[in-house]
């Protein structure tokens, strides 16, 4: 086990971060702010990359591609909201799951309609194929490390947006006391809208990134969304700053596990057994932790404070 | 007006009755049908569906009721689904099983409630072994089967440093015991992935780390797809070669890779290509149907149909009396797709196991059948079996 390998792991599990990132963002920030559990959080992942995957094949241009599956994700965000959502934020968190799942099966449905059962192909643009060599002896995808820079400058814009600006300044009011704000002359119920696009826009961004990477299939949105929720609740529910330790942390523990948990478990046992054992508690290691951290901090890693609610 | 009244109710039960008077079988469909790998239940229920059309909504000769109910790869959604044919639906066969796990928690109960259950897909060695039961067939394959294949086709092609990974799940670990039952050289690492896991890179670093000199994998579905995606990212391609069952390359994972996998050698119990009439009615009929091309779980699907056709066609539509469906099933005269086809003493299959090429075919990508790694092949559990 080269010192290499281990630095090629720690940007695999910087990379897998990221994307739980842009995925932990949005679902935190409506669950923050509305008090709303969005089960469909991975249909609009899904989407994402449906859309993604179509207009690269037909255009053959990723960037257009990337645009167009933004506006789309973020429209079809806000759709449901004024629809579906806006009528359950007053209902218990029970409710918001019941009808939240209904979505799940409606776009899973919908996709197969519209897309058919097949999974879609979509390829790395070509501007981005290959690997760099990032130091000696480690080459590295240029498209892996590209999810990575594209974290990082969502995960600056959002803070800016949020601690800077006019609109981030009534998100995090709302996300405090909504009643108040509304009374002192915001728009809440559009300030939602905006947020739950602003989510769902993060959420396709999500989706046309993996798109390349990982497998473009209907229910391919379920399979995130459970290391989505692991994330936000390691994080603190509710808090930006949460889901980017959270989903960081999340990112490397899962990597790591995969990559020595089996091969050091192999110095004690035999290796039929160490492969076994070794990959089974590697699959559990994410849920070890969050157990771990809901025992030592309930509310998380960095929960939001002053939440009236 | 009570006279009218008569007679709508008469002329209502003659309507019904000969939908009452004609044998009719039930049959309940247990599949994937959402979320992650639910390509391959679409693939087998299409293919199930369309040998019951071929026949004008019957399989020999008996009119067939088939109901279809999703299991999202869930062994307790498929445990209730199950339950409810049995008890409410009162289904005289069960099939459509995709994975392991849920047939392993599934068959045995169907099977001692007296039912019979056709697998068109999953194979655990649990079943095929000690497991074994006489209502119990499997129409695919034990699930080492192709993987057994690739292990001789290995070996036989010299490499000598294999690396190989499988989900960890009871399919996974079979598959991994097949190949290396027949392939003898160095491991330059036996890997476990998580069921249904989407990224890889963790196991692609360690792999590029071992040097391996060939790298064997079975990932069904969206996880084939995704490994095979970054293989090709990870620049691996065309320097240590992929080998796989026909799993990790079968037609619905082919359009969804693209180029990273042409030129790769799979085994299959079956191809588009084989040359019998059955097949080219079987190929011709899906891509009408369907307007796609079918892939090997459809061809599962497919068979399965017409195992069930032929036993029924041979009791005369009868599945009460048990001892002469079970006869009547084992017998499994039928012309299979694949071609040669009979079932061992463990009710699974003994057949020829074709080696594939993946090969682009206008613009679609498929594979070309290229050679035999065996004939007549049975698998190694049958020895287990009391049956």
């Amino acid at each position: 086990m080269s010192l290499l390998l281990v630095l090629e792991q720690i940007l695999n599990g910087l990379q897998f971060g990221v994307m739980l990132f842009l995925m932990a963002a949005g679902l935190t920030l409506v669950f923050g702010i509305m008090g709303m559990i969005n089960l469909a959080h991975g249909s609009l992942y899904m989407v994402g990359a449906y859309v993604c995957a179509t207009v690269f094949q037909l255009t053959g241009s990723f960037l257009l591609a990337l645009a167009v599956t933004l506006c789309a994700s973020a429209a079809v965000g806000m759709a449901v909201e004024r629809v579906a959502l806006r009528t359950l934020y007053s209902r218990d968190h029970l409710d918001q799951v019941l009808a939240t799942f209904g979505l799940i099966l409606f776009f899973n449905e919908l996709t197969k309609i519209i897309w058919g059962p097949r999974a879609l192909f979509l390829d790395v643009p070509a501007a981005l194929s290959g690997s760099v060599q990032i130091i000696p002896g480690v080459d590295y995808p240029l498209y892996r490390l590209a999810i990575i820079v594209v974290g990082g400058l969502v995960a600056f814009s959002l803070y800016w947006l949020i601690v800077r600006t006019r609109m981030g300044m009534m998100i995090r009011a709302s996300a405090s006391n909504q009643e108040i704000i509304g009374a002192l002359g915001v728009n809440v119920p559009l300030l939602y809208t905006l947020v739950f696009g602003l989510g769902a826009l993060l959420a396709g961004l999500a989706g046309a990134m993996a798109g390349p990477v990982w497998a473009v299939e209907v229910g391919m949105g379920e399979n995130i969304l459970i290391l989505t929720f692991v994330v936000i609740v390691i994080g603190g529910i509710g808090s930006v700053r949460g889901a980017l330790v959270g989903s960081i942390l999340v990112g490397f523990i899962d990597i790591m596990g995969r990559a020595f948990l089996p091969a050091s478990l192999g110095l004690f046992f035999d290796p039929a057994t160490a492969n076994g054992v070794g990959a089974s508690l590697a699959s559990m290691s994410i849920y070890i932790f969050m157990a771990a951290i809901l025992v030592w901090r309930p509310q998380g890693l960095l929960p939001v404070h002053g939440r009236y609610r | 007006m009570r006279k009218s009244m008569t007679a709508l109710l008469a002329a209502a039960f003659l309507i019904g009755m000969p939908g009452l008077l004609t044998a009719q079988v039930k049959v309940g469909m247990i599949t994937t049908l959402s979320g992650g790998g639910s390509a391959l239940g679409v693939a087998v229920r299409d293919g199930f569906k369309l040998a019951v059309d071929q026949e004008g909504g019957k399989l020999g000769g008996t009119a067939v009721e088939l109901l279809v109910e999703d299991d999202a790869r869930k062994s307790g959604k498929a445990l209730q689904v199950a339950n409810r044919f049995m008890k409410r639906d009162k289904v005289d066969i069960v099939t459509g099983i995709i994975w392991s796990n849920l047939a392993i928690a599934v068959v045995p109960k169907v099977v001692e409630a007296g039912i019979f259950y056709i697998s068109p897909n999953a194979g655990p060695s649990k079943l095929a072994g000690a497991g074994c039961h006489e209502n119990y067939f499997n129409v695919a394959w034990q699930n080492d089967n192709l993987h057994e294949a690739m292990g001789q086709y290995v070996a036989r092609k010299g490499f000598k440093n294999a690396y190989i990974m499988a989900p960890n799940y009871p399919a996974g670990k079979d598959a991994l015991r097949g190949f290396k039952r027949f392939y003898k050289g160095k491991l330059a690492g036996e890997i476990y992935t998580t069921l249904g896991q989407t990224d890889y890179a963790a196991e692609i670093a360690a792999l590029r780390g071992a040097n391996p000199d060939a790298v064997f994998f079975f990932l069904p579905g969206g996880m084939g797809i995704s490994f095979i995606k970054q293989y090709h990212q990870a620049g691996l391609t065309g320097k240590v070669p992929l080998f796989g069952p026909a799993f990790s390359f079968d037609q619905t994972i082919l359009g969804a890779v693209g180029d990273a996998a042409l030129g790769v050698i799979n085994s299959s119990q079956w191809n588009k290509d084989i040359d019998n009439a059955a097949n080219k009615a079987f190929v011709a009929g899906f891509r009408k149907a369907y307007d796609r091309l079918p892939s090997l779980y459809a061809s599962q699907g497919y068979d399965a149909a017409r195992l069930i056709g032929a036993a029924l066609k041979s009791t005369g539509g009868k599945v009460d009396d048990k001892g002469a469906f079970r006869a009547a099933l084992r017998k499994a005269d039928f012309d299979s797709v694949r071609g040669n086809f009979r079932f061992g003493a463990n009710h699974h299959p003994v057949q020829d196991i074709h080696v594939r090429e993946v090969v682009r075919e206008g613009k679609v990508l498929t594979n070309k059948t290229v050679g035999k790694a065996f004939s007549d092949h049975a698998d190694a559990y049958a020895g287990q079996c009391k049956m």
